[in-house]
């Protein structure tokens, strides 16, 4: 009996200790059950808010005025004009050149850098996309301001080189670290046996890359192409400097207005009407870069799939 | 972490909006007592002692005068720390509307009144005056437009500098962003609103100014206190920008900041004040550092 004494204190402590480990883990658990909540939160509060923002000013300009209206006049007494199909298309042809240039490029470096360079040289060139990458937006517009914009100024014989064509080189310029990295990555999860059955065969080194390494990196490029889309179309800062800001109907040598540089560009005059327009302006790229995410997600599951 | 951060941040927006919302409500219903009470401590307001006032004065009205407003109350609040100033920016003609509706104290209008406007019985006081320069490039050798010459200019009738008496080169328009208050002012003042062909537009005024001084085409607007020497202004009708022109009336391209009071309606002693204060020569410094030249000095 006194025996039994101890030994159910001591039972009792251990589990004590127990409850309290595993209200611990419950606690624990919760909390990051909120954290993870957090993150939700703030796209659902995000887009919550640009759509009630948002539905406002399409509803009062009418849908088809506002996304197909070719005249972006909102600050006019007398016939305010809401369209935004100039910045739509300037949006989208803007990033379109920004893939067409920017994504060979990128592939050619990727596959210089993942099977043709030497160790070395590769490393350094690396470093250098990194470097690339880490440039603030703002200092890609800078350059291109006072670089560019006057290039295509005297090239051309232009009043002034701000132009969608600047913007463009520009935006190419920026998505390039991202290809590179991402389809450099693609490019060396290619399995060696692949190549080395090709060269076995006969094939040249070039004809290895393209139509071997290439092909079976496929889906990791795409998803390189794709996220040099999302950064494209999401960037203000850097094209605001050098596109020049009119909202006309793009063509590659006159200044255009993409979605982003209309929303930074006016928000801080704008009143009423205006201001809600911007709004809209905004849930449209919003569903836009929504639409680029979906797609990015179904490369990278086909990407896992495929493997 | 993040989300305490984010239940704070959340928290200090929250309060942040309240207040907001509170303000004018909050503002508008002290304000009709306040006279009562500061009456009899101050008979004469105009006499010396102006920290004897108290009281909330509500400014409605331009927004093109933001600068200008915000520089004069913060001067105001050292003059006379008990006096609280509102300013709503809501554009001249809700200023003028509202302080003849009583909604607010004074009214701001950055555009002189109208005949029918002072007919029911709305009273200019001018605190200061704006001028816009027209700015080109200091390789380019055109140095005199006329206001016609310039509207042409900017509604795309001209497109070549040698049709001015310059080089044989395109003209490049570069103007503000749309509703920006430097635009609305040059573009009602040369009688152009709503009819400019910009060929570039930036949304502020320094990058207007660079961009002209990087571009030998380039012809732009920016406000006179914010010409510097890397680009030549213009002269508009035979007469060069500077603050001694656009006081007296000689240079074109400017407008009034005007205060608006009602004929016989009688100020607080806080509106009162911040008036004489608004229109005294001493503000002079204040309002060239908001950009705009003093009307009283």
């Amino acid at each position: 009996m006194t025996e039994n004494k101890p030994q159910t204190l001591k039972n009792l402590a251990a589990r004590l200790l127990r409850a309290l480990g595993a209200a611990v883990e419950q606690i624990m658990r919760a909390v990051f059950l909120l954290c993870g909540l957090v993150a939700i939160g703030f796209v659902l509060v995000i887009s919550v808010y640009l759509i009630i923002s948002g539905i406002p000013a399409i509803r009062e300009i009418g849908l088809a005025d506002f996304l197909l209206g070719t005249n972006w006049d909102p600050a006019n007494k007398t016939a305010p004009a809401y369209g935004i199909l100039p910045m739509i298309l300037t949006s989208v042809y803007g990033t379109a050149g920004a893939i067409v240039i920017g994504v060979p490029l990128g592939f050619l470096m990727a596959v210089f850098l993942s099977k043709v360079a030497p160790r070395r040289a590769a490393a350094v060139i690396r470093e250098v996309v990194d470097l690339l990458a880490g440039i603030p937006s703002v200092v890609y517009g800078l350059v291109g301001m006072m670089v560019l914009v006057p290039g295509i100024r005297e090239l051309f014989g232009l009043p002034a080189g701000d132009s969608l064509l600047a913007a463009v080189i520009v935006l190419a310029v920026m998505i390039l670290p991202s290809i590179i990295s991402v389809s450099e990555t693609a490019l060396n999860a290619v399995p060696r046996e692949y190549e080395e059955a090709s060269l076995a065969l006969g094939a040249t080194e070039l004809e290895t890359y393209f139509r071997v390494s290439a092909p079976a990196a496929k889906s990791g490029i795409a998803a390189a192409v794709v996220l040099g889309v999302g950064r494209a179309i999401g960037e203000a800062m850097a094209i605001l400097m050098v596109a020049g800001n009119v909202a006309n109907m793009p063509s590659l040598l006159t200044s255009v207005k993409f979605l982003t540089t209309a929303i930074a560009g006016e928000m801080g005059y704008a009143g009423d009407l205006h201001r809600q327009a911007l709004f809209s302006i905004g849930l449209v790229l919003f569903l836009f870069i929504m639409l680029i995410n979906a797609a990015l997600n179904l490369f990278l599951k086909r990407n896992k799939e495929g493997n | 972490m993040k989300r305490t951060l984010s239940l704070v941040l959340t928290a200090v927006m929250c309060v942040g909006l309240l207040a907001g919302c509170g303000g004018s409500t909050e503002s508008a219903a002290p304000e009709s007592t306040a006279p009562e009470s500061t009456a009899p401590e101050s008979v004469a307001p105009e006499s010396s002692a102006p920290e004897a006032v108290s009281g909330i004065v509500n400014t409605n009205g331009s927004t093109s005068m933001n600068d200008v407003m915000l520089a004069l109350k913060e001067g105001f609040g050292e003059v006379a720390p008990d006096v609280t100033v509102n300013y709503t920016g809501s554009g001249s003609g809700a200023g003028i509307e509202g302080v003849l509706a009583g909604s607010c104290d004074l009214g701001l209008s950055s555009r002189a009144l109208s005949d029918d406007e002072k007919s029911q019985g709305a009273v200019e006081n001018i605190i200061a005056l704006d001028g816009v320069a027209v700015v080109i490039n200091p390789e380019n050798t055109v140095t005199d437009l006329t206001l016609e010459q310039i509207a042409q200019v900017f509604t795309g009738e001209i497109t070549n500098w040698s049709e001015l008496g310059g080089a044989d080169a395109p003209i490049a328009v570069f103007g503000r962003e749309n509703g920006s208050g430097t635009r609305s002012a040059f573009e009602e003042i040369v009688g152009v609103e709503d009819a400019c062909a910009y060929t570039n537009e930036y949304s502020s005024t320094g990058d207007v100014i660079g961009n002209v001084a990087s571009n030998p085409n380039a012809i732009g607007y920016a406000s006179l206190s914010a010409v510097d020497d890397t680009v030549s202004a213009l002269m508009v009708n035979g007469v060069a920008p500077s603050e001694d022109t656009v006081k007296d009336g000689s240079y074109a391209i400017q407008r009034p900041f005007v205060v608006v009071t009602v004929e016989g309606a009688e100020l607080s002693d806080a509106a009162k004040a911040f008036l004489d204060y608004a229109m005294s020569a001493e503000v002079a410094d204040i309002i060239a550092a908001a950009g705009a030249v003093s009307a009283n000095a």
